[in-house]
């Protein structure tokens, strides 16, 4: 279980401070999927970073499993078991895939196991095991790559940064059914993502909405929705649903 | 005439690191150590014979030889050793084979040692050869350990160059010069890489003449310089004739390194497209970040996008 209690967080912008995140505290349940929503600049990506040690807090503290990990750098946090997906991944020239996962896996893999994360988030792993993580994939394969990772990593707590950003409309369908299928073996793991796509928050056990850097409201999917509908907090894709 | 090789350990052990030998290799081979032949073979098709002033070797592969290799390589132990070596490869017309170079210094000595590896390749027509040159330096003496090699490649029509220079470890003083010279139909492709540590100095110039019709030369550099160290990566193409032509030098700087990257296009002909390319920064923190986030550390980080840059 995440705890982040009265968590404050500013930037120094041009010479001003400009607080991002107002003395936020919340809990990430375990065995649930949670979904961060809110209106763009609300804070919401930034908090994913705190979480994973990327930015700290100027004040307040976070929890892990009953470890106050505040002060934690990025790899203590990523070795207790929190994985995060960039909402834009990262460049890598000379990396290939098979490294990558390699890496997130801690070192040991085999290629078939390496080619089951690539299945599962909708690749065709002998095309892409060997590829270097460069400029020569697009923003979904990357973006698809990078969920990879994140699932090869096992985490306890896994953060998906808007995974939906930068992606076409037909890999924003496997995406889903990619959270859908982690939600279905969250049993002992909790799913944490950044999204205010509606067809992501349909899929949420539990909802935050964030507003100009503070907590708006927090509550299972059926309380929060009927909130959201309609508002910038719950967008509908250019997508046809069913 | 066939020599037996014997190797000490360390001989050995730079042996591994420049050629990927673990064993004497099948097919032609001359092995070359503190200065003097150490074993030597050649095989139907691939004749090596020392030159007749012994400043080095003649290399000859017949016409049409197929899916053979040559090693050749270079091992230094004995320290204050300089020498200068001469190499000519003729690679018969139609001929596809792949020559291992490569140089290994290890001194523990006060006094330096050099070699420098004077390489003529003569490419006949439509011939193909695939080179591997690594260079590695060892020990813990005071003496610099020196390799100044100098490639000359003359490429006839329609024949194929791959060329794949390494040194990643190790060598105090470095300047290597690569010149060729293409006709018609030849394809060049040269990958180098380049890592240097402490207050090392290397120097790696080019310069190539596409002399013919759709002649072309790719020449990507990949480099680090750590610590003190510094590069200078110095790249010219000359487009005598309707060809293509495209050089990168791209390259991470870290600690106080310093990378001078010097573009050089020479177009005398309107149909000559020539390219250039050079990126030089340090390693990008978002790419540290990602990995720390899979649990590495930052130093660990670091280690794995050098490895995987120069890879």
């Amino acid at each position: 279980m995440l705890e982040i209690k009265n968590v404050s967080f500013e930037v120094n912008a041009d010479g001003d401070n400009k607080e991002i995140i107002h003395d936020i505290s919340l809990t990430v349940p375990d065995s649930r999927l949670t979904v961060i929503t809110g209106p763009n600049g609300g804070g919401k990506s930034t908090l994913a970073r705190l979480i994973a040690g990327i930015e700290r807090p100027d004040s307040g503290s976070i929890i892990f499993n009953g470890t106050d990990i505040t002060q934690m750098s990025v790899t203590d946090r990523a070795k207790m078991g929190i994985g995060f997906a960039f909402q834009q991944p990262v460049r890598f020239k000379g990396i290939q895939v098979m490294d990558l996962i390699r890496l997130a896996a801690g070192g040991k893999l085999s290629v078939s196991d390496a080619c089951e994360y690539l299945a599962s988030v909708g690749l065709c792993a002998r095309d892409y095991i060997n590829r270097e993580v460069n400029s020569s994939l697009s923003g979904g394969e990357l973006k698809r790559i990078e969920i990879a990772t994140v699932l090869a990593r096992g985490s306890s707590l896994s953060v998906f940064d808007e995974p939906e950003a930068g992606i076409d409309l037909w890999s924003f369908r496997n995406l889903i059914e990619v959270f859908e299928n982690m939600r279905k073996r969250i049993e002992g793991s909790s799913i944490l993502i950044i999204s205010h796509q509606e067809r992501i928050l349909n899929i949420a056990d539990e909802i935050i909405v964030l507003k100009d850097g503070r907590l708006e409201y927090q509550g299972t999917r059926d309380e929060i929705m009927p909130l959201l509908t309609g508002t910038d907090s719950a967008v509908k894709g250019c997508l046809k649903t069913e | 005439m066939i020599k037996p090789v014997k190797l000490d350990e360390i001989q050995k052990r730079l042996i591994r690191e420049v050629a990927d030998l673990h064993d004497v290799p099948e097919g032609a081979y001359n092995f070359r150590v503190n200065g003097e032949s150490a074993g030597r073979a050649s095989s139907a098709n691939i004749e090596i014979e020392p030159k007749d002033n012994g400043t080095g070797l003649d290399i000859r592969i017949k016409p049409g030889t197929k899916r053979e290799s040559v090693h050749i390589p270079v091992v230094m132990t004995q320290t204050g050793l300089t020498e200068v070596v001469y190499n000519d490869f003729y690679i018969g017309e139609g001929s596809d084979v792949t020559i291992v170079a490569g140089c290994g210094i290890d001194n523990c000595g006060q006094q330096d040692s050099e070699h420098d590896g004077i390489h003529r390749f003569f490419v006949g027509k439509g011939a193909k050869v695939r080179y591997v040159e690594k260079h590695y330096g060892s020990g813990t003496g005071s003496g610099k350990r020196i390799l100044n090699p100098v490639t000359e490649v003359y490429m006839e029509e329609d024949s194929t160059a791959e060329m794949e220079m390494v040194q990643i470890k190790g060598v105090d003083d470095t300047k290597r010069d690569t010149i060729a010279k293409l006709a018609a139909g030849a394809k060049l492709v040269i990958r180098e890489r380049l890592m240097t540590h402490g207050s090392q100095n290397a120097v790696s110039r080019y310069e190539i003449e596409l002399n013919g019709e759709n002649a072309s030369a790719d020449v990507v550099s990949r480099s680090v310089a750590r610590d003190t160290s510094f590069q200078k990566f110095d790249a010219k193409i000359i487009g005598n004739a309707p060809c293509s032509g495209h050089t990168e030098c791209d390259s991470i700087i870290m600690d106080k390194g310093r990378i001078l990257a010097v573009p050089g296009l020479e177009a005398n002909d309107v149909d000559a497209a020539l390219v250039h390319e050079a990126a030089i920064g340090k390693i990008a923190g978002d790419q540290i970040i990602k990995l720390m986030t899979l649990g590495l550390t930052e130093a660990e980080a670091e280690e794995q996008i050098i490895n995987g840059f120069l890879k």
